[in-house]
This record gives C-alpha cells, structure tokens and sequence, in this order.
C-alpha cells in the first residue's frame, strides 16, 4: 500500500429532496487499501458508494479518483467496477456476454476481449459456465461472474456494495475468503459496502463506521474493535456485544460505582481525564472478563448458558445489568453456580454518559 | 399411530362446485350464443332466415354471404365488400402499432430509470391523458390535423391513433420497467452504456411480455377502432370497421342479415385471432407490468 490516495472524497452532501442523507462527508481511500463502509441500514454507506460511482449526483461537494476530478464523469469514466447485492447480471445475456459487455461498449478489439475473459474467468474458476445463462447458474456462481465483470474492465478501483448478504452463510464465507484473496493478487483499490461486522472485520485495511450520514471511526479493524471511538461503535461491533455498565466515578478511590458494586479502574489508559462523581458508560467485552476469586472481583449467578461448540457464553448480571462471558468451550458452568468475575481493566472502554465519547 | 390420513379424503364434487360448475356454463352460453347465431345465420339463405326461427341450424349450407361480403357487398356507393377496408385497416393498424409501442417503450424507460426534473408530473400527465375520453379531443384535434394539412389522410389517422394510445403505453412500460431491479441498469451505466445503448442492448431484450401486452391492445384497440377512422380517415383509408358500418346500415333495398353477419365475423377475425394465439402471454405480461408500479 502507497501513501497516494487512490479515492478522495471531499466535503460531498447528498440529499433526496429535503431528506440529507449525507452531510459534508470527507474520506480519503489510500492506493491498494480495501477500505469498508461499515454501518446499520440508513446509515448513507450505500448512498456514499452510489456516489463514488457516480450513480447518484453529489447536492454538493467533490470526489476525486486517480488525481482525477471526477465530480460530474459518467460512471463509465471513472475507472471503477462494481459488484452489487443483487448480482445485477443481465438475463437475456450469456456470461461471456455478460462479461464482455462493458469492453464491448467500449469498442475492445474481439481478441483482446477473449484474453480478458479467460484471465478472469481462470482467476474466479467459472470457465466451465461460460456459455451459460444466469438464470442457469446459482447464488454463488452467479456474484463470481458479478465480479469478473468487473474484473474484465481493468477498473483501478472496485465497488462492492454488499456482495454476500444474499447468499448463504457456508457461500458467504468462501466467497469473503475469496475476494481477500483476489485483493492479495491484484492488490487495486477496494471499497466495500457491508452491514455485516465480521466480513469487515476480516476483509478490511480500514474500516469506516458511519451512522446517520457520519463517519463515526476510521481506523483499522483492530484498533475500531479495541479502542472504540464511542458508544455507538463500541455497541455495534462485536458478537456478542460489549457489555455495557452505568457508572459514577470516584476519583480519590479510582473506582467506579455501579449501584452497591464497586471496580477499580487504576488500570485504565486514560484514567487521568476522568472527573470525580463523572456519569460514564463502562463498556467491556465478553472475552475481557474472568472468573477468579480476587481482591476486585464481584460475586454473581450463572443465569445462562450458551454453548457455542470453540467458546461457551456465560450470562449472568451485576445490578440487573446483563453481562455475558466468553469462555473456552470445554468450560462447565451450570445454571445458578456462584461465581466471582473480574475485568481486564486495561482492555475495557469507559465512555462519557453525555457525549457517548471514548474517554 | 397409523402414518396414513384419517379418513376418507374429502369429496372433490360438493354442492357448492356443481351450483360454480352451472353458473359457469351458464355464463359461457351466455356469451357464445351471440357468435353461434352469426355463425348460422351467415350459413343461411335469405328465405330461410326469413322463415325459421334465428336459433334453427340452417337446413342446407349456403356459402355465397362469405365472398359476398369479402369482395361484393355494397359500402355506400361502391360494391367491392369488405376487402378495401381490411387493406386499410391494415395500413392504418401496422405503422400505428409499431410508433406508438416503440416510443412508449422509450418513454417509459426515460420514466422508470432517469430520473428527470419533472419526471413526476410528466408521469401525472401520462396518468391525467390516459382517462381522457377521445370524444373530448376529437374536435381540436380535427382543427390541428387540418392547419397541418393531414386530416383526412393515411398519415393523419396513423397519429391520432399515436397520440391516443401513448399515455396508457406510456405507463404500462413504465410500470415494468419499475419492477425490474435498478441495479442492472446502474450497472450497465458503470459498464459503459449511454441512454441509447442501455436501451438496446439490455433493456430491450428483457422488454418481451411487456412488448406482446402493449401490441395485443394496440392491435385489437385499433382495429375495432370506429369513430377515429370515421372522423380522421378520410374517404379513401375508411377501415374495415366503419365499411362494415356502411354494409350493415343500408338506406335503401334489402338487409341481407347473412351478408351482414359473414361481415361482422371477418372484420372481428384479426382481433379474435390475436387473442388466441397470445392469451397466455396477455396475462403474463399485465400481471408482470401490474404487480409493482
């Protein structure tokens, strides 16, 4: 990965009508990155790729590819190729026609075409469906050839808006290995649209979380799941979730107060911003609890077991507040066990109460 | 536990399926006696329809009323049947069938995929002309084609049949094009295709039901079509419709009711035809324009 951007964004606002789906959005998009647009549905991360793309035009604002101004380019000119949820392949075509028909509206040379084709149609393994129709072909097979038409353009940039969510989850996982794969060997700009935290997780060189027409982080996966930006991402990522405690904090004890139940948090990273009797969120995930009997440990319940064959979920809660535990799957707890739980202080999160920012 | 059902398996014949099965034949004499009585009639001679009762199967086969009305019957002034005015409404018919479904299909594209300022109250309008009754605009109309110099020609008719048939075509291709997932034309737009190009090369082939529902009406709309080819025609491209008319209203001389009768079932030929052979597709194609829209 250079450090030339690839994709600039630049102060773009788009909005249907009255509706602003997205205000003032800036991002820059490295060369070679694959960058995820991460978020609920609504959050404008579709709407963003349709922009990039140049399928919708911008209210306001600019967007460059390749040193390029491409603000006001038809999408045929801005060097991209993009997958979508639907497959988006044309019925009436065979797949070869399906995968030639932007370089034949472009006006490619027959054997140039054929070179394409075959290069692409060897790099995703659809040789053998070449003559078919998509209505021949299944879900899986079908997102292959949607992504080797956009291979055969030669795009220095790849648009993926949701390309698995409409296949199964063994497909779905193949094919993520797959296009991971496929952005080792070509290694061209990749932007990718996705509802689903664990393809961004895995896929991603960053990940932008948006919600509500905001980027809310833009980080690498890592640090956006260790050191969320706020309550919203810290809620979002993760399965199972963060849990999450209402605290107040006491700063000449440096503990927090969850009801009758104290924790030291002398451990924390950023303890020195903390104000006493400051409302905060303590966030911490399922696999940063233990159980051990210590000095900082509360004692609770085993509510609920969920055994997940590698990890076992243990639920339990802490002044009515659920907490669920990530332990090894051979671990054997059994329903109403007393238990004594301790955090990794060091690996929690603890967020203002108003402002839902990181502290 | 026996794994087999319970019982008997319910009687398909009920009381309340036979008294549907009556109705429906009922229905269906209903609306086949009519035809039948054309049929016989055209198959009678004139003593005999004049004698017998109109339902009676004629007691010897008369052929003559068939080329009669093709080729001899009198339209007013002229004896020469029907068939000048099967040529015309086939000269009307096929150019106005091919011009209005075509540029419906381009409206309705321009519809359902750009966007356009004003798309909306375009889309209105097309709503607004397409319940208009025809009587409202005939007579404009007429002054129009006349400070153009075509009303009463070939030409003329073609248009005002254009005209009228556009809005609801309009709307019909729009309405399908709507059901078809938007992401194939955006990306036919990122492969390279302008407005032109999309149209031909991807929207069109899938076009087919809609296309064969847009013909079926104009075909059969335009055919059976009496008051514009009266008003618009001219005396030379007068359609099958309003010589059948001529035939049938006769001022002076005899009814001949076989020849009348043989005349009606071949002007009605060309659209009985067409829903024959594509009623299926008809119903294909308005349930695949009508369910999203």
């Amino acid at each position: 990965m250079s450090m030339k951007n690839s994709v600039e964004v630049k102060n773009i606002s788009f909005s249907y009508g009255k509706t602003e789906i997205l205000n003032d959005l800036s991002i820059d998009i490295k060369e070679g990155e694959f960058m995820v647009l991460l978020g609920p549905s609504g959050c404008g991360k579709t709407t963003l790729l349709n922009c990039i793309a140049g399928l919708l035009d911008l209210t306001d604002g600019q967007i460059w590819i390749e040193d390029d101004n491409v603000t006001w380019k038809e999408p045929k000119d801005r060097h991209i190729g993009m997958v979508f949820q639907s497959y988006a392949l044309y019925p009436s075509m065979t797949v070869e026609k399906n995968l030639s028909f932007g370089l034949r509206m472009m006006g490619t040379a027959k054997d140039l075409i054929n070179e394409k084709i075959n290069k692409a149609a060897n790099l995703l393994q659809i040789n053998e469906l070449l003559k078919r129709k998509p209505s021949q072909l299944s879900g899986g097979q079908r997102q292959r050839v949607a992504i080797g038409r956009a291979l055969v353009r030669d795009a220095k940039v790849f648009l993926f808006d949701e390309p698995l969510s409409n296949l199964d989850a063994k497909l779905r996982a193949e094919l993520r290995y797959e296009i991971k794969k496929l952005h080792r060997d070509l290694s061209n700009t990749m932007i990718y649209v996705t509802h689903d935290q664990i393809e961004a997780m895995t896929l991603a060189d960053r990940i932008s979380v948006m919600k509500d027409g905001l980027i809310q982080q833009l980080d690498t996966p890592k640090q956006i799941y260790n050191k969320p930006a706020n309550l919203f991402v810290a809620g979002f990522i993760g399965s199972p979730s963060m849990n999450f405690l209402n605290a107040n904090y006491d700063k000449s004890n440096k503990k927090i107060i969850v009801g009758n139940k104290q924790i030291v948090i002398s451990k924390y990273e950023n303890i020195n911003n903390l104000m006493n009797d400051q409302q905060v969120v303590f966030g911490i995930r399922p696999e940063n609890i233990n159980i051990e009997k210590n000095e900082n440990s509360i004692q609770c319940k085993v509510e609920l077991v969920e055994p997940m064959g590698a990890d076992t979920l243990v639920w339990t809660s802490i002044e009515n507040n659920p907490i669920s535990i990530r332990l090894e799957g051979s671990s054997n707890f059994n329903l109403n066990d007393e238990i004594n739980i301790s955090f990794d202080i060091n690996k929690s999160s603890i967020f203002d109460s108003k402002s839902e920012e990181r502290i | 536990m026996s794994t087999t059902p319970a019982g008997p398996r319910p009687k398909f014949l009920t009381i309340g399926r036979i008294g549907m099965y009556c109705f429906i034949l009922v229905c269906a004499i209903f609306f086949l006696m009519p035809l039948y009585v054309m049929v016989i009639t055209s198959l009678k001679d004139m003593d005999e329809i004049r004698a017998a009762n109109i339902l009676n199967l004629p007691k010897e086969l008369s052929f003559y009323s068939w080329p009669k009305a093709w080729s001899q019957a009198c339209t007013g002034f002229v004896c020469e049947g029907l068939k000048p005015g099967f040529i015309n409404s086939i000269k009307i018919t096929v150019p106005s069938v091919i011009v209005s479904v075509g540029l419906s299909a381009i409206n309705g594209y321009a519809l359902a995929f750009w966007r356009f300022k004003g798309a909306y109250f375009f889309f209105g309008l097309c709503m607004f002309g397409a319940f208009i009754p025809y009587q409202v605009m005939v007579y404009p109309l007429l002054k129009i084609e006349d400070a153009l110099g075509i009303y009463s020609t070939l030409p003329g008719i073609i248009l005002v049949h254009t005209i009228f048939g556009m809005p609801i075509l309009t709307l019909i291709f729009r309405n399908f094009y709507v059901s078809l997932p938007i992401d194939l034309f955006k990306a036919a737009r990122i492969d390279g295709g302008n407005f032109i190009k999309i149209f031909l090369y991807v929207i069109i082939p899938m076009s087919a039901p809609i296309t064969i529902v847009a013909v079926i009406l104009q075909v059969t709309g335009i055919w059976n079509d009496f008051l514009l080819g009266l008003v618009f025609a001219g005396r030379d491209n007068q359609p099958m419709t309003v010589q059948l008319n001529n035939i049938v209203q006769v001022d002076y001389g005899v009814a001949e009711y076989n020849v009348d009768m043989s005349a009606t079932i071949l002007t009605s030929l060309v659209p009985l035809f067409v829903y024959f052979i594509s009623g299926r597709w008809f119903v294909r194609g308005i349930a695949a324009g009508a369910i999203k829209g």
